[in-house]
């Protein structure tokens, strides 16, 4: 049966250009329409917060007390930074994370179907020092909350 | 079983609890080896969660990802006993697969 | 809790020499060794100096010391990333040697369960058998090439063993043989000699300064050190065992590290093991 995430993997494969999946609504809801299955090639090549998520979500962020990032004060090494998000909102279809001083500050994006919590935890690098974002998408719009870590034995085989 | 991929899907309540610890170097590409060579990138890319054949969980990773990469979410509609079945890709087309019981 | 670099000023090392001789009361200097009140002074240090740890969480070595990095070691106990090498370690302890006979014929109880009593004094041999030298001679002994010391083999191997006795307290005996004695001390002394560039001795860090920092790392308390090996480092991004750990420390402190399993490091560890008897395994184990 022809699911979503094989025909993504067949398409990523194949390195095809960028294709609408929102028109193949295999009775899902219309969440997908915010985000789509395609690799993020672009995000991820980028260097500043900034410019990652702009390539990623083509819009900014309103900082939010209602996205709760977990991240240690002092990581206790740079390559295993445990990293959390949980939310209040409501209609998440997309968390990421962003680390600022990263070659490439984006680290991981997570699409968040309907019926999935929008919580995350996953355990990334950190060159150095600096802020950890966490993007939540919510309603169409993004939220983030940031979050300084101090990285003492850089993540990236430092 | 020499799946790379390990994981734990617990059903609590009408949530079902997923961990997922997958076997991978994770190279970012920026580090060298011995010889001052730098070790090319070698990451997974995208990692899949379906239950039902409907994905529930996508996660699009880059090499700031940690070695032996971990992620853990939860997601409704699950049972004990339905099957869960992950799969990744990596930047060197490599793919991996499993399915699990959710417990 | 301050962050102090250990590293800094003459003040540091005058208080050093003091502290020097203040750790050394805290095993009481007598002229017959007696391991048994040893064990029991060296156990009072760390529990009076650390009134609020649990006295089973000294096995998590740093994480017992500080809040924002228990919550981290917590976090990755759920899943930890030893969990291949505990898998891989599984299966070469189960795959029988070219002879067709397995680690479990050279074992008590099949080798499960029996990690706590490693190392023990070999009253034929005279000296101490560490778990690693005698998974070793296990191989030696059945024709097979023995694993380094230092590399994932004997790790993914000891940290089977350790799991399978996760939870039981160390259990390490000295036989009233005056051999077994004079290791006993031997690996004593070896712990609290200074030396190398650094003039550090093991003390100097792990009886001295738990808890506080050496550059950017937390150290780890002397009491039950040994408990959670083999380790995975993420500074090794992998695991390694007590025989790595020995020679990088001694690296660390620019002192010449001795050949694996050699007299003093199996010695320490007997001395070390001892110390910390009653204290539970917890191996194999993460560490930053």
């Amino acid at each position: 049966m022809l699911t979503r995430s094989s025909l993504t993997r067949r398409l990523v494969l194949k390195g095809a250009g960028s294709v609408a999946l929102i028109g193949l609504g295999f009775g899902t809801t219309p969440v997908f329409a915010a985000a789509n299955d395609k690799y993020p090639e672009e995000a991820f090549k980028q260097k500043s917060d900034a410019d990652a998520i702009k390539a990623l979500y083509g819009k900014s962020a309103e900082a939010s007390d209602k996205v709760k990032l977990d991240a240690p004060e002092i990581a206790e090494n740079g390559a295993v930074v445990p990293i959390a998000v949980t939310t209040t909102l409501s209609d998440v279809t997309s968390i990421s994370f962003f680390a600022s001083e990263n070659p490439n500050a984006l680290a991981a994006s997570y699409v968040i179907p309907a019926g999935t919590l929008p919580a995350v935890a996953n355990r990334l690098k950190m060159a150095k020092t600096c802020n950890i974002t966490a993007i939540v998408e919510s309603g169409g719009k993004l939220y983030s909350a940031t979050k300084e870590v101090k990285v003492t034995v850089g993540g990236c085989g430092g | 079983m020499a799946s790379s991929i390990r994981v734990r899907a617990t059903a609590n309540g009408d949530l079902t609890d997923v961990q997922a610890l997958i076997q991978h170097p994770m190279d970012s590409g920026f580090v060298k080896d011995a010889q001052g060579q730098l070790i090319p990138p070698h990451f997974i890319q995208q990692l899949t969660f379906e239950h039902n054949g409907k994905t529930v969980f996508l996660a699009d990773w880059g090499p700031a990802v940690s070695k032996d990469p971990y992620v853990k979410f939860s997601f409704k509609g699950g049972a004990k006993g339905d099957d869960l079945k992950i799969s990744w890709v990596d930047n060197k087309g490599a793919t991996d697969t499993t399915t699990a019981k959710i417990g | 809790m301050r962050a102090r670099s250990v590293l800094t000023s003459a003040a540091a090392a005058l208080a050093f020499a003091t502290l020097a001789s203040l750790a050394a009361s805290a095993i009481a200097a007598t002229d017959a060794p007696d391991p048994a009140a040893d064990a029991k002074a060296f156990k009072k240090f760390f529990t009076d100096k650390f009134p609020k740890v649990k006295v089973e969480d000294f096995v998590n070595g740093p994480y017992s010391m500080n809040e924002d990095m228990h919550k981290q070691w917590e976090e990755k106990e759920q899943f930890p990333p030893y969990e291949f090498a505990l898998e891989a370690g599984k299966e070469m302890f189960s795959k029988p040697f070219k002879n067709g006979k397995t680690y479990a014929d050279c074992f008590a109880n099949g080798g499960i369960g029996i990690r706590q009593n490693y190392p023990y004094f070999d009253e034929k041999e005279g000296k101490v058998v560490t778990l690693e030298l005698a998974l070793n001679r296990c191989r030696e002994a059945n024709g097979e090439q023995p694993y380094s010391y230092v590399k994932d083999e004997m790790a993914s191997l000891t940290a089977y063993m350790a799991f399978t006795s996760r939870g039981k307290p160390m259990d390490i005996k000295i036989p009233s043989d005056p051999r077994a004695l004079a290791a006993y001390e031997n690996g004593k002394r070896y712990f609290y000699t200074r030396r190398g560039q650094l003039n550090f001795s093991c003390a100097t860090c792990h009886v001295q300064s738990p808890g506080e920092r050496i550059r950017a790392e937390i150290l780890a308390p002397a009491y039950g050190i040994l408990n959670a090996m083999p380790i995975y480092r993420s500074e090794w991004n992998g695991m390694g065992t007590i025989s790595r750990r020995f020679i990088t420390c001694n690296s660390q402190t620019r002192a010449v590290p001795l050949e694996p399993q050699s007299d003093e490091y199996r010695d320490v560890e007997y001395f070390l093991s001892y110390v910390a008897n009653g204290l539970p395994i917890s191996g194999p184990g993460a560490r930053p």
